[in-house]
């Protein structure tokens, strides 16, 4: 596998954490979409690692506008594209969960359900990161942020992950699918394969976060592939309607996953318990819930 | 009348490599050229030639990924002292 | 000419100006203009309409389109300008040329859905021109002239009508041809857009070093806009062979006149028809109608005013706490002169203000000058 630094769309030199998840997805998903492509990116970490004047990180067409917009934005690209009569140029966002999940979900919902030609990308890091690691609806249940404190009375989210995916599969949409910062194959497959489909396309990808999840650097791709070994992160496509399974899970007890991670260092043995017995009633019995 | 814009590609000026506080030390003998290194490198900044893989050291923040997931372990990760 | 009503008209001309990208969301008083371009969209006369979930998702659709080159197009009112308000400032950030109709309607609470200028006058400091139209003939005839200059100087503008007073109006209306302004009008096709072939990065992040610079320039092009207005104003009115006065303000019997109202939009016709009468019993007394409310024609405002014996500001608005917007505006615009200036606030969530109140204010202008509000209750408030 020869690989030249100077083909990439997204180049060195941007701000990220070292280790950073969303720099990882973010090179990937444009080695596998090319330079006929634009980038309609949400305020987040990656917005502001990769834009900030006189300087960008982009060898593509790129706009940032709001927090919440980029699916409508994205609208309006696609709109503008097709009055002039182009059909080959890819409209693609890229945000956070914050974007996706909590601030921008209603507008995202409409462009769904309208079935715009938009690719959305939403790097998933389970927290509003880029404002210092507040919880979002996209945080895992009892873990860690700065509004999800760990204190006398409560410890760390008291709610479930919200299930992103399975809403957006609910709006009849062309193509959903989930990937990872650690499945690299699969997420270049998955976004090849989305490019070349007409409509809202929705790839929700999990993406370790050094600073927010608090692990070692070297563990960003380790945990992504641990969140789908343990079952916990759900790896499917579901295209048409028509569901696949991509990767089973091998079963890793959950705490594996855990441990690394001290935004879960307050779990007791029950509640890793609680969360393993949740992520087996799901596999095993199509019950219970699961974080992706 | 200035639109607020950037060029492309312009932040390669930013050398990120003086971020870092340990950096990957290649074993080309053991090296395979799978690019594994490569792929998941958040900066970009390896690159495999016919030699093996290449690392560049004006952006390489030192996070260990490479290290992590290189295969045939051909990726040691040294401190630098400052 | 003929006969319809006026936001009927406003589709039409929108329709002639040939958008590429255009979205709407509905809501009271501009619904009727959203449903008529709508059907124009279904009859094949538009190339896209994005029936939008929301008034956000209508500017920030507006805002991609015009950003990869497309002439594009809104409409709103109130509460759906004010939802639209983190929009209003990054699309003027981002020099991007958007045309939007408002509609203008009182902002909540409490709820009303009838007319007065708090929603647009609440976005004045965003970075968009803004225009403000006394009859349904201006609204179709700035339509244009707005497109023209948003995309000569890459900056937004809103064209401001009255609420029902002008968008359910119904009366005899001529709608310029496409032929006619493809002549004033020509394609839209911006140096910097998003396109493949030539990538650029849009809505940079700015640390203070470059922040404040890109908001001076914002706000020096917005002063300039000043002599663009009136130059194409004068040639789009050569062409259609109707004008409305330079294009910032119009002058009615001001030159003589003792007593001046000023005062924006369709009250303005009830201002004339007041000043018309009084004049017929020989009082001195005019009328500065200010067009363009953003840029401030501050030279022009001094000059029609200087040496009046009392000026009126008339307004549908109002800023709690602090002296009303227009009327704050006149006055930094005479800060020199010595000119008595009263302030009177009224036809607030559609309060009619008639011919009888205003030759009412003109008695006052014969006074020392006031500050005060047209209130004319009907009914106590418990």
């Amino acid at each position: 596998m020869e690989f030249k630094r100077e083909d990439d769309l997204f180049v060195s030199g941007h701000t990220a954490c070292a280790g950073c998840g969303a720099a990882i997805i973010i090179r990937t998903v444009m080695r596998a979409l090319g330079k006929d492509t634009i980038i309609v990116n949400a305020t987040s970490c990656s917005e502001i690692f990769s834009s900030c004047y006189p300087t960008s990180a982009w060898k593509v067409p790129y706009i940032h506008v709001t927090f919440e917009n980029a699916a409508a934005v994205a609208t309006g690209i696609a709109k503008a594209l097709e009055a002039k009569g182009n059909d080959h140029t890819t409209v693609v966002v890229i945000a956070g969960d914050g974007a996706t999940y909590d601030i921008g979900f209603g507008i995202m919902s409409g462009v769904m359900e309208r079935n715009e030609n938009v690719l959305y990308i939403c790097y998933d890091n389970e927290a509003y990161m880029n404002t210092g690691i507040q919880r979002s609806g996209a945080t895992p249940y009892k873990a860690w942020t700065t509004t999800s404190q760990v204190g006398t009375v409560r410890q760390g989210k008291q709610e479930w992950k919200k299930n992103l995916t399975e809403i957006a599969r609910a709006h009849n949409i062309p193509y959903i699918a989930t990937s990872t910062a650690g499945h690299l194959i699969d997420l270049t497959k998955k976004v090849e394969k989305a490019k070349k489909i007409k409509g809202f396309r929705l790839i929700n990808v999990l993406s370790p976060c050094v600073a927010g999840w608090k692990y070692p650097p070297n563990l960003t791709v380790k945990l992504a592939q641990l969140a789908v070994d343990t079952g916990l992160w759900k790896m499917y496509e579901v295209e048409n309607g028509k569901e696949t399974i991509n990767m089973q899970p091998k079963f890793t007890p959950v705490e594996e996953y855990f441990k690394p991670q001290k935004r879960f260092k307050h779990l007791t043995k029950e509640d890793i318990e609680d969360i393993q017995n949740k992520v087996n009633d799901y596999w095993k019995n199509g019950k219970g819930e699961i974080y992706g | 009348m200035i639109i607020p814009h950037a060029k492309p590609g312009t932040a390669s000026k930013n050398k990120t490599g003086s971020w870092r506080d340990q950096e990957p030390d290649i074993n080309k003998n053991k090296c395979i050229k799978c690019g594994m290194c490569a792929t998941h490198c958040p900066e970009g900044a390896i690159e495999i030639t016919k030699d093996g893989a290449e690392v560049n050291y004006d952006y390489c923040k030192g996070c260990g990924i490479c290290a992590e997931v290189c295969p045939v372990k051909a990726i040691t990760m040294r401190k630098i002292k400052k | 000419m003929e006969t319809m009503e006026g936001s009927k008209g406003v589709a039409d001309v929108v329709v002639n100006c040939e958008p590429d990208v255009v979205a709407c969301f509905p809501i009271t008083p501009s619904t009727h203009i959203a449903e008529d371009l709508n059907k124009a969209y279904m009859d094949g006369k538009l190339k896209t309409y994005v029936t939008v979930e929301s008034e956000f998702g209508a500017i920030s659709t507006i805002v991609g389109g015009s950003a990869a080159g497309a002439r594009s197009f809104s409409t709103t009112s109130s509460q759906g300008l004010a939802l639209m308000h983190e929009v209003i400032f990054a699309a003027a950030g981002i020099r991007l040329p958007l045309v939007m109709v408002v509609a203008n309607r009182s902002l909540s609470a409490p709820l009303s859905i009838w007319n007065d200028h708090q929603d647009t006058i609440s976005e004045r400091d965003s970075g968009w021109l803004q225009l403000y139209c006394e009859t349904n003939q201006e609204v179709i005839d700035t339509v244009p002239l707005a497109f023209r200059i948003a995309e000569e100087l890459m900056l937004p503008v809103m064209v401001c009508m009255d609420g029902f007073y002008l968008t359910h109006a119904v009366e005899q209306l001529d709608i310029p041809t496409k032929e006619v302004i493809r002549k004033f009008l020509p394609p839209y096709n911006p140096k910097i857009k998003l396109d493949p072939e030539n990538p650029i990065t849009l809505g940079v992040y700015a640390k203070p070093e470059h922040y404040q610079d890109f908001r001076n320039d914002l706000d020096d092009d917005v002063h300039a806009a000043r002599e663009k207005i009136k130059e194409r104003s004068k040639e789009w009115a050569n062409i259609i062979g109707r004008g409305y006065g330079d294009g910032l303000i119009e002058k009615y019997n001001t030159d003589d006149a003792e007593r001046v109202l000023v005062a924006m939009s369709s009250v303005c016709g009830n201002i004339k028809e007041a000043v018309d009468e009084l004049r017929a019993n020989g009082e001195k007394v005019g009328l500065l109608r200010i067009k363009s409310f953003r840029p401030f024609p501050y030279d022009e405002v001094k000059k029609a005013l200087t040496g009046k014996k009392h000026v009126g500001v008339v307004e549908k608005d109002m800023s709690a706490g602090a002296f009303p917007p227009l009327y704050v505006d006149v006055a930094s615009a005479l800060y020199s002169e010595t000119v008595p200036l009263s302030s009177f606030i009224g036809g607030l969530g559609g309060r009619d203000i008639t011919v009888n109140d205003i030759k009412e204010l003109f008695k006052k202008l014969e006074n020392e000058p006031v500050r005060e509000w047209i209130l004319k209750r009907e009914l106590p408030l418990k």
